[in-house]
């Protein structure tokens, strides 16, 4: 269940509760920390090509919140926030992520690694989605999708636990 | 949202590594439980088990020939699994894709900072 091309991102399922994205990038390993953690830098990926984000608050700290808002192309908000727990600088983070059109499924628990090798970076996004449920409704959101671009922007971002 | 109390959906099947081991052998055709002990190394039962949990789920069929019961893979009882992935593989590929632009400038800026030292 996984394909490996060079420049894309892998997803993988580690476990039924688990959901593994890596993918390596020509840079630094504390440059891709920087722009994963830098309010400013986040701002101008995050969304994809779906949508503008309006929000990106880091409180970079353990214990401290964050939040991204994003302004989806057809006129809708996505939004997802939590909580820090580990912090490595340029290492690893732990946070907690709850996608606030649905709290009621609860929080994921997102762990990122940052590996250097010969100035390459291999970003890893491990999400542990907590129940079945949680997992289940992130599927579900995109399966609906199907071929409809309205439902593609919905999916590509409702379902982007990290 | 609710759901039977059972360990065994798609989901659940291809997660645990030998199962997908399975999956790939039978991609490449039908096989007998003891073609999968050979190639796997695993002991029958564990095979067996394995293949029970994945017929539960439809991800393989089984039908008898004389003495032996043969195994294949039933892909369209996959293909949301295959389509999930690729769409949830596709939305972080174009993310990153904005994210390589963002380290170019970094490394072109951190680059730039060296040389005017």
């Amino acid at each position: 269940m996984s394909v490996t091309s060079s420049g894309k991102a892998t997803v993988t399922l580690p476990t039924d509760e688990q959901i593994l994205i890596t993918r390596e990038f020509d840079a630094p390993k504390h440059l891709v920390y920087k722009a994963y953690t830098t309010p400013e830098l986040v701002m101008r990926w995050w969304s994809g090509h779906r949508g503008t984000m309006s929000i990106a608050e880091i409180d970079l700290r353990v214990g401290g919140q964050w939040r991204y808002v994003m302004e989806a192309e057809a006129g809708f908000e996505v939004a997802f926030h939590g909580e820090f727990r580990e912090i490595e600088p340029n290492e690893r983070l732990v946070n907690n992520e709850v996608y606030e059109g649905a709290p009621e499924a609860g929080a994921a628990l997102c762990s990122a690694t940052f590996t250097e090798v010969d100035g390459r970076t291999t970003l890893s996004l491990l999400s542990e989605l907590g129940s079945r449920e949680v997992r289940d409704m992130i599927i579900a959101t995109g399966m609906e999708g199907g071929a409809q671009e309205g439902m593609d922007l919905l999916e590509d971002v409702a379902i982007s636990l990290r | 949202m609710a759901r039977a109390a059972t360990t065994a959906d798609a989901f659940n099947a291809i997660a645990e590594p030998r199962r997908r081991e399975i999956l790939d052998v039978l991609a490449g055709g039908e096989h007998a439980v003891n073609d999968l002990v050979a190639v796997l190394g695993l002991t029958q039962p564990q095979v067996s088990k394995h293949l029970r949990v994945l017929r539960e789920v439809g991800a393989v069929d089984v039908r008898d020939e004389g003495r032996q019961r043969l195994y294949r893979l039933n892909g369209p009882a996959l293909k949301p699994i295959h389509d999930w992935v690729k769409n949830y593989e596709r939305s972080w590929s174009k993310r990153f894709d904005l994210l390589d632009d963002v380290l170019d400038q970094l490394k072109d800026k951190e680059q730039g900072d060296v040389g005017d030292k």
